[in-house]
């Protein structure tokens, strides 16, 4: 068994005082992806975005327990948010590349680190990692946004590859593609997973069963008198367990499209 | 089975049966086309009738200096030579010197009230500072005079004439009265209006590309210069050519401080004059021909203003097309 990637203990989150998610334990490990499944408003995206102290841009939002990341708490007190971003990247749900180049683009989180090396050379590599570099190495000072959305998406994912992280972190990196598109971000990951861990957030059940090594599937739970809901996480496990012998009656029904 | 044909009064409405119902929507629909057509139009009548007028009004002294009217250094009304250049020199010069204070001040207001201040003080901040805009100029112009005068324009300019008089630009004998102390009150002047829009366009940047700045592991500061600043630029320019339209305009308040003085210096510590500023000071006491004069000057006041924003617009649209 190797050391986990991030081992989450008891987890809560709250966003103005309403909580968002209550109790969430888990372990992610290296070199597999994660997949964080469970209907709207279930806090997934809540929980992906503890995971590199994105919530910390959000006002009012509130992180309680422990998010252990190779064995630190990165909400621990001495941590610079700024130093936990450039060892766990992030992808988006709608591409966001910057209106810039597409070299440009790459090269921003290598520049803002003080990247001391071949530029040229690093671009290149995390463009070919990403699998964009054949269809955009003619027109690196084009801008990024005459790209394809599926382009774009890539593009992103090389962005955050440049800075030499250790995680990536995707929040539905394909839910504002085209099908053919969402196969290549797919097929993408498999090859970025031998050497980084990532967690992706998704709402659609086949894609988290096709990507990922192991699932989490979050659910809303309702206080009946005051009517407040939270996501709690309901199961863990194997991607494969899950989508065949899920051993809670939610993630069975969920799974099996019964509603979500 | 086929289904039964329907029977004619299941119909829809025909479409000249659904026009013949709203006859007085339409007719309203027509009447606000008119009206708004005219308002309009209404706006090009008078701006054309503005520059007919003024332009016929100065011709005689036009034809009479012909192209030494915009190069002439010598004003001399009682002697009937009319050379308007000191005054475009100092008409660009106090407005530069404005938009060159107020830019960076306003940039600076503008991104602390949309990245940086606490939210209990964004609205107060920004009221104040749109408060500013609603000052009449004859306020600031003698609040210049009487306040910030000896306080700080007196005091600064002859400091910037000792450290750097050896420069033409800062020789003495310094003086607040100057295109140095117009240009700061011209730059007041002017931070409202460019730090309000600078504002709005600060605000436009999409909250995506900020999340992308962050994720990647900059700081406030380099998610600023990096993602906030390069978007905004189109918009920051098409915010200094306001505040430059206004401080080139500008007349009281620059009438009271520019010092009154027809003689071009290269100094900016030293008194001059903009073309505004004589208009407003020497109309009562002009003869006919000086009057014509005076008009002159606002129609190359109005040329000048016209080619700035042309050039400003032009200037935007290159920086939209290298996205």
């Amino acid at each position: 068994m190797t050391e986990p990637v991030f081992s989450v203990n008891h987890l809560n989150v709250s966003y103005g005082g309403n909580l968002a998610l209550k109790d969430v334990c888990l372990d992610i490990h290296p070199r597999e992806i994660t997949a964080i499944i469970g209907p709207s408003g279930c806090g997934k995206s809540t929980f992906i975005r503890c995971l590199n102290r994105m919530n910390d841009l959000v006002p009012g939002a509130q992180v309680e327990g422990q998010v252990m990341y190779h064995g630190e708490d990165i909400y621990g007190a001495d941590i610079d948010p700024v130093t936990v971003r450039r060892r766990i990247g992030m992808v988006f749900q709608r591409p966001n590349p910057f209106p810039k180049s597409i070299y440009d683009n790459v090269a921003f989180g290598p520049r803002i680190n003080g990247f001391k090396g071949d530029l040229d050379e690093l671009v290149e590599r995390s463009l070919r990692r990403a699998a964009l570099w054949d269809e955009v190495k003619n027109k690196m000072r084009k801008s990024a946004l005459a790209l394809s959305g599926g382009q774009q998406q890539r593009l992103c994912i090389a962005r955050a590859i440049a800075v030499e992280p250790d995680v990536i972190l995707m929040d539905e990196p394909a839910s504002a593609l085209d099908p053919i598109a969402t196969v290549r971000i797919e097929d993408l990951m498999q090859e970025l997973k031998q050497e980084y861990s990532i967690v992706i957030v998704t709402h659609n059940m086949q894609q988290a069963a096709r990507v990922s090594d192991k699932t989490a599937f979050l659910y809303t739970e309702v206080d009946e008198e005051s009517m407040s809901r939270w996501g709690i996480l309901v199961e863990y496990g194997p991607t494969g367990g899950i989508f065949t012998k899920p051993l809670d009656k939610r993630t069975e029904d969920y799974v099996s499209g019964r509603f979500g | 089975m086929r289904a039964p044909a329907q029977s004619n009064d299941a119909r829809p409405l025909s479409l000249s049966a659904l026009a013949r119902g709203r006859g007085f929507g339409r007719t309203l629909d027509r009447v606000f086309g008119w009206t708004t057509a005219v308002s309009g139009s209404l706006v090009l009548v008078i701006l054309a009738f503005m520059v007919l007028t003024t332009t016929n009004t100065a011709l005689p002294v036009f034809t009479s200096e012909g192209i030494s009217f915009v190069t002439g250094t010598e004003w001399l009304p009682s002697r009937g030579v009319y050379g308007i250049l000191p005054f475009i020199y100092g008409t660009l010069v106090t407005s530069t010197i404005a938009v060159v204070i107020a830019v960076p001040i306003s940039v600076g207001v503008s991104l602390y009230l949309t990245e940086l201040a606490p939210s209990w003080m964004k609205g107060p901040i920004a009221y104040a500072v749109d408060l500013l805009a609603a000052v009449p100029s004859v306020v600031y112009g003698l609040w210049g005079v009487f306040v910030l005068l000896p306080l700080f324009l007196q005091p600064a300019a002859e400091a910037l004439s000792s450290v750097f008089g050896f420069l033409p630009i800062f020789k003495g004998p310094a003086t607040g009265l100057s295109y140095f102390g117009a240009g700061v009150v011209l730059a007041i002047m002017i931070i409202p209006i460019i730090s309000a829009l600078a504002r709005e366009v600060f605000k436009a940047v999409p909250a995506d590309d900020r999340l992308a700045a962050y994720a990647l592991g900059a700081t406030r500061w380099e998610m600023i210069r990096e993602a906030v600043i390069p978007r905004s630029r189109p918009g920051l320019v098409g915010a200094t050519m306001l505040g430059l339209g206004r401080a080139l305009g500008e007349t009281i308040a620059v009438a009271l401080l520019v010092g009154s003085s027809t003689k071009i210096s290269a100094s900016i510590v030293q008194p001059g004059y903009s073309m505004a500023a004589i208009i407003a000071n020497q109309f009562q006491e002009a003869d006919e021909q000086g009057i014509r004069a005076l008009v002159g000057i606002g129609v190359v006041l109005f040329a000048i203003t016209i080619l700035i924003n042309m050039a400003a617009r032009l200037f935007v649209w290159r920086l939209v097309a290298e996205r």
